[in-house]
Formats: structure tokens, sequence, C-alpha cells
């Protein structure tokens, strides 16, 4: 969209600056005596309008050589080269218009009194198609700074979205209720493992309450957090659940998003465990690969079990809050495979920044 | 059937449910009521729909999430003669269903008064107004689709030859027929029975995926192959199995619809 040929109001006031700009070239081409005062007014004003509108063009051939991506001597070439050819074809746009006015009687030989005066013409017009240049960069970066403010804050209130709902399905009903229950069972049976289990249980919702307001946390947080769910879950089911981790220690202080990982572990044990009598196993497998951090969490899970009865708003809630957080840099997958379900992701590793 | 005086005849029970914990606190529960003998405890679906139909229980204790099938599935399967009570940890949809059906359900975690409760209601199912409390009892095919989260629709329909479960995912359904109170549900050369109206199917069902082309007859437009005039004011719709299926009138029309499209 053309900055000033987008809205009337702005090409009227585009063309309100052009009129000391008129002016001055009135005054400049007086300047040598040769022309009238009344003289250098006919001739510029109308070249000045024209020239306003040569000057439009310079927008687009801003946007095919934006700052931050063209060299500068591309940027050079381009610009240099639009202020020659639009000035020269005002100056000759000029001296006809001249001829023009000669001919016309009303003002005999001025086009030879106006003659001298075009080195002069030509020089100012490089100068203002060059200054217009010179504001349509301004306006463009402008315009990229009002964006990528937009983008931002669209992003952070993606990502507090996200962390609120994480949150939500963090103390996640079933799960809650379900681990009660167990509870509730224990307190005749084996009052101490009932003890027990109100411990963890408390342990694991103090630690996701404490995380909600970090916007990263050390991934050593994130499996702690994780160990503490599933030890909550190991009283429920038993020998069902056998978890097998495999973590790269160059791992353990890259900055994560905090509670990124344990909703796709608790997404293992209630569409993959929960649903195989016997149990299953799941992975965890977090390695460094070159800059970046790969995860991947792969579960056992029955393809012929029962219609799952919640929507996967987990595996959606991840994938948001990565593209929140890194753009393209991150990248989010899962598939069953057979018998075994697998959800990767990857993106940059972020290492915490030593205070000084 | 009526036990004779001064006999107490046991209520026979068995619990469903595949997490240890929670099967323990159901038998810590039933204990304390001498009344009732827990005649078989399952931990999955299979197994309880399997147990029902060889043991015959008055009574069932059933959990809702559990592997193989879940306990509207177990329901579907059995009939109404058992009583059931439902337990579960947290479902939205499934309480609501309990809630408009007045089914007896427990909700994880839960204490003795509210055990005591359902049994109360149980009981009284079982005793002599059994015969018109259980023309109360929703049809198991409605309650399991009022349970449903709405605008999910069945991908899969379990049905039941004797103590043996099949599973048949509604892609492989060819067509449905209804029989009597019975569909049959025809799909990889076989036809299993399910006692269901088509009606309710045909509601459970993705309208756009399946379609009810006669008042008997609901088919998976994916397996029509072609529509063929057979008689004076109707069609048949040949499917790829080579089933020819009858198309009514106002059937066709809408098969139309939606083969032009």
């Amino acid at each position: 969209m053309h900055p000033i040929l987008s809205k009337i109001r702005r090409l009227l006031l585009y063309l309100l600056v052009w009129e000391p700009i008129t002016a001055l070239v009135a005054y400049l081409l007086t300047a040598t005596g040769k022309l009238s005062g009344r003289e250098a007014v006919v001739l510029a004003m109308p070249l000045c309008l024209l020239f306003a509108f040569v000057c439009l063009s310079g927008w687009y051939s801003c946007r095919v050589t934006p700052l931050d991506k063209s060299s500068l001597s591309k940027i050079v070439t381009a610009h240099v080269g639009g202020a020659m050819v639009a000035t020269g074809l005002w100056v000759i746009a000029a001296r006809w218009y001249s001829h023009a006015l000669a001919r016309s009687g009303a003002f005999p030989g001025i086009d030879d009194r106006f003659l001298p005066e075009i080195p002069l013409l030509g020089v100012t017009g490089i100068l203002l198609y060059l200054l217009s240049i010179a504001f349509y960069y301004v306006y463009m970066q402008f315009e990229a700074s009002k964006d990528a403010e937009a983008r931002m804050m669209k992003a952070s209130v993606l990502a507090r979205e996200a962390e609120l709902k994480a949150l939500k399905a963090q103390v996640n009903p079933h799960f809650l209720f379900n681990s009660l229950n167990s509870i509730s069972a224990l307190t005749t049976s084996n009052p101490e493992k009932a003890r027990e289990m109100c411990i963890l249980l408390g342990d694991f919702l103090r630690r996701t309450l404490g995380l909600g307001e970090k916007s990263t946390i050390r991934l050593e947080e994130e499996l702690s957090l994780i160990h503490a769910f599933l030890a909550v879950e190991k009283v429920r089911f038993g020998a069902r659940i056998q978890m097998e981790e495999t973590v790269d220690p160059k791992a353990l202080n890259v900055m994560v998003l905090p509670l990124l990982l344990q909703p796709l572990v608790e997404n293992a044990v209630s569409h993959g465990i929960a649903n195989l009598v016997e149990g299953g196993w799941i992975r965890l497998l977090i390695e460094c690969k070159g800059s970046d951090l790969s995860i991947a969490v792969e579960n056992k899970f029955d393809p012929d079990a029962p219609p799952r009865r919640k929507s996967g708003v987990g595996l959606v809630n991840v994938r948001q809050r990565l593209k929140a957080r890194y753009g393209n840099l991150a990248t989010f997958s899962y598939a069953p495979d057979g018998e075994s379900f697998r959800v990767a992701l990857k993106f940059p590793a972020e290492r915490e920044v030593q205070a000084a | 059937m009526s036990a004779p005086a001064g006999e107490t005849k046991k209520i026979r029970t068995i619990i469903v449910d595949d997490e240890d914990l929670a099967r323990q606190v159901l038998r810590e529960f039933i204990t304390k009521h001498a009344e009732i003998e827990i005649i078989a405890e399952c931990a999955n679906g299979f197994e309880a729909v399997k147990a029902v139909m060889e043991l015959k229980p008055d009574l069932l204790f059933l959990d809702i999430q559990m592997p193989k099938l879940d306990g509207f599935e177990v329901l579907e399967l059995i009939g109404n003669e058992t009583a059931v009570i439902f337990v579960t940890a947290y479902d939205s949809y499934a309480i609501k269903a309990f809630g408009v059906h007045a089914v007896d359900y427990l909700l994880k975690p839960y204490g003795a008064d509210r055990f005591n409760g359902a049994l109360e209601r149980a009981k009284e199912r079982l005793s002599g107004k059994a015969g018109k409390n259980s023309q109360e009892l929703p049809l198991p095919t409605d309650l399991s689709a009022s349970a449903r989260a709405p605008l999910q629709h069945l991908d899969r329909i379990a049905v039941r030859d004797g103590t043996k479960v099949f599973i048949i995912p509604v892609a492989k359904l060819d067509y449905a027929e209804a029989q009597d109170d019975y569909v049959a549900l025809a799909s990889e050369g076989k036809k299993h029975l399910k006692q269901q109206t088509i009606s309710s199917l045909e509601q459970a069902l993705d309208p756009a995926r399946f379609l009810r082309v006669h008042r008997s007859y609901i088919v998976n437009l994916e397996k029509v192959v072609r529509v063929e005039p057979y008689a004076k004011d109707s069609h048949v719709a040949v499917l790829s199995s080579g089933s020819q299926i009858p198309v009514s009138r106002s059937g066709y029309s809408r098969l139309r619809e939606i083969l032009d499209k």
C-alpha cells in the first residue's frame, strides 16, 4: 500500500508540503535575475506539481530495496539511478513547457531565458527525489517497528494465555480426583503410604504453582516436576508405568518454557498407560543437537483403545507456546507409529545468562 | 424372582475398575454390607462383559475410563438386566448424562454416606419394584449417546456375540439394517446384531459419512458405488461389497443431493 496514495487526506497533506518547495524553486529560478518573479512562479508551479507526483514513484523502488536486506551498492545504484531518470524526464518536460509558454505569446523568449537555469533545476530535482526516498525509508522503518511491536504484543498475549491454559490443564481434575481416590484407598490399608502420597501430591502441586510466574526454567526443574508427577501416578498405576529416561547432561541447564514437557508426559500416562491393562513404557529422550534442544516423548499405546473422552488440547497448547516463543525456529510433531505414540519437539537451546 | 421368606438372598456383585486401589476402596465399602457378595473383579471392559454374561450378577460397579472398552460401551453390551452404579473421577459430559437419566453414580473420591445412598437406590431397583423401575431406566445407547461430547460422533461400535466382544470401526461399517429391536451391522462380510434402534444409531453417526436411505437402512456413503433404479419409484444403492440396499423415494433425493455435490 502506498503510504501517500492510499488515503486522500495524506495526498492533500503531501501536496501542501510541496507548496513551500514550489516557492523555493520559484525563488531559485529568479536568483540569476534573468527570469522575472511572475515567470518563475508560472514555471515552478506546474513543474513542481508534476514532480510531486514523480517523487511518489520512489516508494516502489524503496520497497524493492529494503535497507536491511539490500547491499549498499544496490541501494545507491537504485536510488541515484532513479533520481537521474526522474529528474531527466522532469527537465525534458520543463524544456517542453517553457517552449510552449514562449510559443503561446504570453511570455515571449521565456524558453531562452530559462535555459541557463536548467542545471540548477536538475540539481534541485535530484535532491528533492533523494529527499523523498529518505522519507520513504523513515516511514518503512516506522511501520516495521510498529509491526514488530504488534507481533511481540500478540506473542506475549499468546504465551500468557497458553500458560494459563497449561496451568488449568495442570491441575487436571482427573489426575487430582483419581489421586485423592488412591489416597482414600490407602488410608485404611496402608496409612504410611497414604501419607507418602499426600506429600508427593503436595510437592507436585506446589511446584506447578510456583512455575506459572516464570517465563523460562532450567530443564532440570522441569524434569524434577515430571518426577514428582510420575511419583504420584506410580502409586495409582503401580507397576503399569515403566519410565525410561535418557537425558544429555549438557541439556540440564538449558532454559525451557515451564510446564512444556509435563503435559506431554501426562498425556502419555492418560492416553497411553491408562488404556493398557498390563501397562507400558514411557520414554523420554533429551539431546543437545548443535544449537538446538531435541526432545522426544514416546509411549506405548493401544490403537484399539476406547475413543478419547477428552479432546487433546495438551498437544495444541504445547505447539502454540513453542510457536509464540521461538517462531519458525521450533519444530513440533506427533504421530502414532504402530503401538507407540511419539511426540517430538526441537527448539533453540537457550542458556541462562550469568548475572554479572 | 422372589426369595423365600426368612432367607435373604445375597446381592451378587461385580466390580470393574482398572486401578487396584480403586477396586480396593469399593471392596472395603462393600464388605461392610453382609448382604452383598463380590463374585468377580475385573480390570477392563472386555473382562467385564464376559463376567456379566457368564455370572449374571445383580449389581455392577462400573468405572468409565478403562482399557479396551469404556464403561458406556460395557453398558450397551450388557443390556438392562443388571443394576449399574457408575464410578468415575471426572467427566463433565458423563456426569451430566447421569443427572439427566437418573443413573446411580459415585464420584471419586467418595465416602461411606454417598456409597450407602447409591447402594440403597440400587437395592430398591433390585427389589420388588424392579419391573417398574427398569422401565424408568434409560436405554444404554441413549445414556452413552448423551454422555458423548457435543459434536463428537461415534467412531467405533462395540457388539457382542455371546461372551465375545467385537469392535467395529465405523469406517468399516457397510450398512445398518433395522430388525425389530435390533440393528444388524454389516461389516467385512459379516453381520452383527446389536440391541439398539436404528434412529439412535443414525443420530450417533456422522451425518457427513452416513445416510438413512430407507426407513430400515443406513448406508456408509463411502461404500456406495452406484445407485440403480429398482422398481417404479424405488432404487437400490449398490455397495462396494456387492450388497444392494433399498433406497426409498425421500432417501433417493437425499442421496442424489449428496452424490451430486
